[in-house]
């Protein structure tokens, strides 16, 4: 069943039908060209389809059983965090005192709300070893952008104008280039050295009275720890610049290291890595930013405080703020879902998560480092990246191998990135997968690497198993089906 | 406390893995940090809670709030209290969408997928225009994206917006224009819509887009035919409209008016207030600008065996792929929202979303013929959807804590934002609001006003 196409919900419509119930009309009712000029009275209806709630409960039923999440199995998407997504968050998200309240309500009257954020900044602020935190940015992106504005902020007070540029390492996520545009600035490359940490002399050749700000993720994006950190901070720091933590990778250092004490001055946190926020399909996260005291004056406004009387309030009155990054106060549902996480898990509970996740990391990189080649040989932190090179002389690509695994019921590693590893596969475990699991995802894999010496066209046809074959890239670029038509489909 | 339920490793799991990998402890595999940024002892974060007792203590917390179900409201001012079918949080329950991210592998992530395409069909059809992306953070970021692709796409730098755009939208809107180095020109009102006259003499050759909301933030119908003709009279120059989609089940669609960008936020379509977020925000084009469009495209494709299904598409517009050259550097969006928001709309139907625009227009203008009847001052130039403002004559502060005290919400204090329209008060009458809240609320504001 599963396997028949499931029909749009506009191809499900009937006229007539209706899942919504809408109270009646309770009040006088006005001619509406008597409230409304005319032009602006719409005479086309949109075509939203007609359907009970039933046929619309069972369209949702048949997309989600043609959906795979943490909850259906293994999802070592590297730099994802795909780690299990408590029931109780989504429990306390729900309760009726935190859903049901307006931003614009008096203060007063949302003490509650106030309170439990201004506690998660204290915690988060303890956990970065920053000095002040905001909870405005939507999504790590977005705190990259604001991390950077707030630096950007920084030198204009401080006349420093011609500080032009941000460091990026050749391993980092495309966000970080992309932020960096957005906020102005001119993205330089700064290579990574042959144990896939960043090349200090390259660093110094590159830092110097342009820059901004270096933006570093540690442990970096092929999931190893910087060991040179202090000196990356302070070739950074000599040349006048920044240095900016993209806390994608929180998840292995937590209670071990904190970006606070290596140097860091700004620091983005994804909420919905780390800190269990579901990922919901591609969002919606949260991504607060910290910074030390000397960057706190220009973050955004307004700031969540505590005040003489112990109420909990907005502070607006901050002149050199870099302003609003997004209407409200950022994504609040996502970060009571942060705060019911870190209070479940506690000092040791959290620095146990990191300690699991870079054992289970370590584990499963072991057992695969015989099959695989495994381009950087130190210990990995919460994740590490694998070469499917030697598969590749077979005929047989990472992204076969991926769709493989599709078979066997695994979400696949991320793959092709970093873009320094030819052929790479990414995997990040979590803390939240047991040893058994770790185990025969491995043998999984060991499997495949197999075929694809004994029967590569059993990996490189497919997936075999899912409702669906590949599916035909090209022709959706080359011609853009963005929306349903009714017109397309007259049959 | 009996072990962490989340972590499912054993002591016996932990010294097998650690032999598997060839160490002593697991402290070796983080011989790579430094003994002078080791953290010592324990972070000062609050203490663990038992489920049962974070239960407790947060819904402690919740109850300190007073709720738009505990008070009706009246508060809007771009965040409303709406009707939320319940089929849309028993949707957004599954863990199936929960728990997937960006549907990357499409084999085994075509429900997300179709979901979205559905999501963009819908908004397609709401907005009246050609291409709806799979949704941005929210409105306001939507529209600070709007401007900036205007501007790379028409390659000025001059972003005219009215003043009769959410206050905050336009907060949100300077604070990514410092970052692109754009100049941000803004029209004042005239009698709560765009003055007309001062937009004509602010565009000119140099402006990438003239940005309106509608309706305003004022509630107020935007005279769109006008601002369009004003727009583009000039060549190039993009009409941009930030628009309630609630609205729209009623309204002309922006997209009638020649609107070359329609942006706006889905939170009045499915999605709980929840303190200002997550919300949604929506973001639409002409054909013309689809592969300048910010975020996630699905389209349409088939697989090896000719079967219709879905995927991401034109990526290399994307910061994975095009990195710091890219349109824009969001990564994530709201895709549960936007699934709410499209399992609210597909619940409303083709008769259900005129019908709710219906209900908020008809009872805002009883509500505001009520309180002229009351001696309250109402603001009455020009037609307004369900928003409308009136003059307290006091502020508006004491007047709200005043309603407080008799079961109400009160409408939003515009004079936040200016003092010009200091003791004014934005109010917002839904669907939810019946007609006794209505009548009840009016009788004890006029009590306020004139005690």
């Amino acid at each position: 069943m599963a396997n028949q196409n499931q029909p749009l919900i506009f191809e499900q419509s009937k006229a007539g039908r209706t899942a919504c119930s809408l109270p009646e009309l309770d009040v006088p009712e006005k001619p509406l060209d008597e409230l409304i000029d005319g032009d602006y009275i719409r005479t086309e209806v949109p075509r939203f389809p007609e359907v009970s709630e039933l046929e619309l409960v069972r369209h949702y039923m048949a997309l989600s059983r043609r959906n795979f999440g943490v909850d259906n199995g293994f999802y070592p998407l590297g730099s994802c965090t795909m780690k299990y997504n408590p029931k109780v968050n989504e429990r306390a998200a729900r309760l009726d005192g935190l859903t049901n309240i307006h931003p614009y309500q008096d203060e007063e009257t949302v003490q509650g709300a106030l309170e439990l954020l201004y506690r998660l900044q204290k915690n988060l602020e303890e956990i970065t070893g920053m000095d002040a935190m905001t909870l405005q940015p939507a999504a790590g992106a977005h705190g990259e952008w604001t991390g950077l504005m707030i630096i950007r902020a920084y030198h204009e007070a401080n006349h420093d104008a011609k500080r032009t540029k941000v460091i990026i390492p050749d391993t980092a996520h495309g966000t970080n280039p992309a932020s960096a545009t957005v906020a102005g600035f001119e993205a330089v490359t700064v290579k990574s050295d042959e144990n896939g940490l960043v090349d200090l002399d390259d660093l110094k050749r590159v830092a110097d009275e342009r820059t901004a700000a270096l933006m570093l993720t540690n442990p970096n994006t092929l999931g190893l720890f910087e060991t040179h950190i202090q000196d990356i901070a302070e070739i950074v720091h000599t040349a006048g610049g920044k240095v900016y933590y993209d806390g994608a990778n929180m998840n292995a250092i937590m209670g071990v290291t904190r970006p606070g004490d290596m140097g860091y001055d700004v620091v983005h946190l994804n909420l919905h890595k780390t800190f269990t926020g579901p990922h919901g399909g591609g969002g919606p996260g949260s991504g607060p930013v910290g910074v030390k005291k000397e960057l706190a004056p220009f973050l955004p406004k307004p700031l969540i405080v505590q005040k003489e009387d112990g109420r909990y309030g907005f502070d607006n009155d901050r002149p050199l703020s870099i302003g609003r990054v997004k209407a409200f106060y950022g994504n609040f549902g996502i970060n009571v879902r942060a705060y019911a996480y870190i209070r479940t898990m506690g000092a040791e509970g959290l620095n146990r998560v990191s300690k699991d996740a870079v054992l289970n990391a370590n584990y499963l990189l072991k057992r695969l480092s015989e099959t695989f080649d495994v381009p950087f040989k130190q210990f990995c932190k919460h994740e590490f990246v694998l070469s499917g090179s030697r598969q590749k002389k077979l005929g047989v690509r990472t992204l076969d191998m991926a769709k493989r695994l599709l078979d066997f019921g695994y979400y696949p590693p991320t793959i092709y990135f970093p873009l320094i590893v030819d052929e790479a596969m990414m995997i990040e475990p979590t803390e939240t997968e047991s040893k058994e699991t770790l185990d025969a995802f491995a043998d999984h894999l060991i499997q495949i690497s197999r075929e694809a010496e004994d029967h590569p066209e059993i990996v490189q046809e497919a997936p075999h198993a899912t409702i669906m074959r590949r599916l035909d890239e090209t022709r959706a670029a080359r011609h853009p089906i963005l929306r349903y038509r009714p017109a397309q489909r007259t049959e | 406390m009996a072990g962490f339920r989340y972590l499912p490793v054993t002591e016996d799991d932990r010294q097998a893995m650690l032999r598997t990998i060839g160490v002593d402890s697991e402290e070796a595999l983080f011989s790579d940090v430094p003994e002078k940024i080791r953290f010592k002892g324990d972070l000062k974060v609050e203490r663990a809670l038992a489920e049962p007792e974070l239960l407790r203590f947060l819904s402690g917390l919740a109850k300190k709030n007073v709720t738009t179900t505990a008070a009706a409201s009246f508060l809007g001012a771009g965040v409303y209290d709406h009707y939320i079918p319940s089929v849309v949080d028993s949707v957004i329950s599954r863990g199936e969408f929960y728990t997937a991210y960006t549907p990357y592998q499409a084999e085994v992530s075509q429900g997300e997928l179709q979901a979205i395409f559905e999501f963009q069909t819908l908004i397609c059809e709401l907005t009246g225009m050609d291409v709806a992306n799979s949704s941005m953070y929210d409105g306001s970021t939507a529209l600070a994206e709007a401007a900036t692709l205007s501007s790379g796409a028409v390659r000025k730098k001059k972003i005219v917006v009215s003043e009769t755009v959410h206050p905050e939208y336009r907060q949100v809107l300077n604070t990514y224009a410092h970052g692109q180095h754009l100049e941000v020109v803004t029209v004042p009102a005239k009698g709560g819509t765009t003055d007309l006259e001062s937009l004509r003499q602010t565009v000119d050759e140099q402006t990438a887009c003239v940005i309106v909301q509608y309706p305003n933030f004022f509630g107020r119908i935007e005279p769109l035919k006008a601002i369009e003709s004003i727009t583009h009279a000039i060549k190039k120059t993009h009409f941009v409209v930030s628009s309630n989609p609630l609205a729209l089940g009623l309204l002309t669609p922006p997209g009638a008016f020649h609107a070359d960008i329609v942006v706006g936020d889905c939170q009045p379509l499915g999605i709980p207030q929840s303190f200002g977020g997550p919300h949604c925000g929506y973001f639409a084009v002409t054909k013309k600008l689809v592969r300048k469009v910010p975020g996630r495209l699905v389209g349409e494709t088939v697989d090896e065996e000719g079967r219709r299904g879905y995927v991401l598409t034109l990526q290399a517009r994307e910061q994975h792929i095009r990195r710091d050259k890219a349109t824009s550097n969001i990564c994530s969006n709201q895709a549960l929202n936007a699934l709410a928001s499209a399992v609210a709309m597909n619940a409303f139907g083709k008769k259900g979303i005129r019908e709710i625009a219906a209900l908020n227009l008809q009872k805002a203008h009883y509500a505001a013929d009520l309180m002229k009847k009351q001696g309250i001052a109402v603001d009455e130039a020009g037609s307004f959807f369900n928003e409308f403002m009136i003059d307290c004559g006091r502020p508006v502060r004491d007047v709200n804590r005043a309603l407080l005290k008799k079961g109400f919400i009160g409408g939003y204090d515009l004079g936040r934002d200016s003092e010009d329209l200091k003791n004014k008060m934005l109010i917002a009458v839904t669907e939810m609001r019946t007609k006794s809240e209505i009548d009840r609320f009016a009788e004890v504001l006029g009590g306020i006003i004139h005690g």
